[in-house]
């Protein structure tokens, strides 16, 4: 930068750089050894700005300049100087890496927060015995072990509008055996024993706020955990791009992505407990649930294998995320009820890089 | 033992109760004063708190009085869900479900309770009493646990860490610490002076129940270490006194309910990586 050119003793000289605008100081510069006599008068004028004291330290920051214009023409300036290094460094570094040929050190792997995910100590091991048995006897046995098969029950919060209306609609095509009901203010706890008794699996509330699906609860029947998630970012079929024709009735395939930790795990359960256990290969379809830094991503798309090595695929059906708030064990009691983990922002956002599911 | 409506009382070779006792349907929790081991209190949903006496099974001891009627005249609901013993005194301290906190004295003639508290805003499922007086430790199903001062009754303070409900509270008898368990399959251990968290244990499943030992577990070698730390100990279900055994006396609700058997070496251990990893 200009700076590491003006030594110590020119204090006068750097004072005048901060004040001077970048033409008349890159003048200053070319004629640094002459003419200072010149300059001294003007800078005297414009010592306003600058810090007295008799001891100027070499470095300076832009952001002492006081002139807002000045300092962003500086600051600029500053920037496209740092880009330049930049830019000479990596071809440098091209060129050695050119001329070692095969003995060049490996490339560098960049640190992405994925990277460096602070490790969790409640990762499930996958032959760990104990998780294993606790699986074998948790609510969700008697659906992996065959004996149940999903009914879901998709409702929404009193009184919902159009876009909540077409999300479940379209939820109820993606999941087979699902009967979308209108909530005529019900209360949920009343719901959930009439469910029960006509033997529903599933029950999904989605809650609606200004005309936006913004929250879901889904909760297990018999006696279930019932987990609530705020949702964002939800795209209708209407508005996604490229988009192949509506679902067929066959059923999915499920995609459980990267649930790692004991909690990771036991939504991961939920949500594959939701479509029934044997996937129809003929429909080609398959849903998808991606959890990336506690982010859940629901996509629905439809696949087909051009030859052995290359797939072809579209994007049907809506797509949301969906973030965990609570985790309830036993059906839907927001008062009463004991909760297996609930979301405490302050304790647990506070590091960027540690993830709960 | 407790069950729906009976306690029995087992003496440690028999086979069959010696005493039993009716106590009122849907009944929590059951505890027995440490000081005099003839006096149980009992208490559950809709079941004020009784406190009996083994000698005389008929009639309770006392029993408590529901708080006074609202502004509406509706009777005030009450869920007894833990209570304990203050030492050195009769007094009785119990939390509720509809997050309050209770002292009854049945030395008073007042059987409604002697102080009132409130913490939080869902049912509080623990409590323990630490080594100096005054002062009780709540934990209710949110995951916050709370040292209340029992003299007014205001919050000192804070316990931060659990995500899950809590399922049980224990305090040392001499240091100033507190153990709790919960859903979230962690057993943390907080000192309660500056309410920090010192130790946190994953135990893969969800904890029910937690008790102090002053025992070795095991008899697991000889090199053991500092003193201090043998006194804390962790195990699953106690087994010395057929009475103070049952934790869990109603069986409304059917959860698979497991404790762990922590030995004191793999806790050693697993403090110690703890330690290396916080």
């Amino acid at each position: 930068m200009d700076i590491t050119e003006v030594p110590v003793s020119q204090t006068e000289k750097a004072k005048k750089k901060k004040n001077k605008k970048p033409k008349s100081k890159r003048a200053n510069e070319e004629g640094s050894g002459e003419g200072s006599g010149v300059e001294v008068k003007e800078e005297d004028v414009k010592m306003e700005k600058s810090e007295a004291g008799a001891s100027f330290p070499p470095t300076f920051s832009v952001s002492e300049i006081k002139n807002k214009q000045r300092r962003h023409l500086m600051f600029m300036k500053f920037k496209q100087e740092k880009r330049k290094q930049k830019l000479q460094l990596k071809k440098k570094k091209k060129k050695e890496r050119d001329a070692l040929g095969d003995k060049a050190p490996p490339k560098e792997v960049p640190k992405t927060i994925e990277n460096q995910r602070v490790y969790d100590e409640t990762t499930v091991d996958p032959e760990d015995e104990e998780i294993a048995f606790d699986e074998g006897t948790d609510e969700f046995s008697t659906y992996f072990n065959g004996l149940t098969n999903p009914k879901v029950l998709i409702t929404t919060s009193d009184r919902p509008r159009g876009r909540t209306v077409r999300f479940c609609e379209q939820l109820a095509t993606v999941i087979p055996n699902a009967y979308v009901y209108y909530r005529r203010g019900l209360a949920l706890k009343r719901v959930i024993p009439q469910c029960v008794a006509r033997n529903f699996t599933y029950l999904i509330v989605v809650n609606e706020d200004r005309k936006v699906p913004n929250g879901l609860v889904l909760c297990h029947l018999p006696d279930g955990p019932t987990a609530h998630f705020k949702v964002s970012s939800v795209r209708l079929r209407k508005e996604m791009k490229r988009r192949g024709k509506d679902p067929t009735e066959h059923t999915p395939e499920v995609i459980l992505n990267n649930f790692t930790t004991r909690l990771g795990h036991s939504i991961g359960r939920m949500f594959a407990a939701l479509f029934p256990q044997d996937p129809q290969f003929v429909g080609r379809q398959v849903a998808t649930f991606h959890n990336q830094r506690d982010f859940v991503f629901f996509r629905f798309h439809r696949y087909i294998f051009k030859n052995e090595k290359k797939v072809g695929i579209q994007e049907l059906g809506p797509r949301f995320t969906l973030k965990l708030r609570s985790l309830q064990k036993g059906t839907f009691d927001s008062k009463f009820g004991e909760y297996e983990w609930v979301l405490k922002r302050h304790e647990m956002d506070a590091c960027r890089r540690k993830f709960q599911l | 033992m407790c069950s729906r409506l009976a306690l029995k009382v087992w003496r440690e070779d028999s086979s069959e109760p010696v005493t039993e006792l009716d106590v009122g349907k849907n009944v929590c929790r059951m505890r027995q004063s440490p000081a005099h081991r003839h006096k149980v209190a009992t208490g559950g949903k809709d079941n004020n708190l009784k406190i009996w006496d083994l000698q005389k099974p008929e009639k309770p001891v006392f029993t408590a009085k529901n708080l006074r009627d609202d502004w509406l005249d509706l009777k005030r609901p009450h869920w007894v869900r833990d209570m304990a013993f203050i030492p050195d005194s009769d007094k009785v301290v119990t939390c509720t479900g509809y997050h309050q906190v209770h002292v009854y004295d049945p030395a008073s003639p007042q059987r409604r309770p002697v102080l009132e508290a409130e913490y939080g805003e869902y049912p509080l499922t623990a409590l323990s009493l630490p080594a100096d007086g005054n002062t009780v430790v709540v934990g209710n199903t949110h995951g916050h646990i709370a040292l209340l001062d029992l003299r007014k009754g205001l919050v000192r303070g804070c316990l931060k860490g659990l995500a899950g409900g809590v399922r049980a509270l224990q305090c040392h008898p001499s240091q100033p610490v507190v153990a709790s368990c919960g859903l979230d399959r962690f057993l943390r251990i907080h000192s309660l002076e500056d309410r920090k968290l010192q130790h946190k244990v994953y135990l893969k499943s969800r904890l029910n129940c937690v008790l102090l030992s002053s025992k070795d577990l095991e008899e697991v070698g000889g090199a053991r270490g500092e003193a201090g730390s043998q006194e804390v100990k962790e195990e699953g279900e106690g087994e010395e006194d057929e009475v103070w055994d049952t934790m869990e006396c109603v069986e409304e609700r059917q959860k698979r309910k497991t404790t762990e058997e922590v030995t004191d070496g793999e806790l050693k251990e697993k403090k110690k990586k703890k330690k290396g990893q916080d």
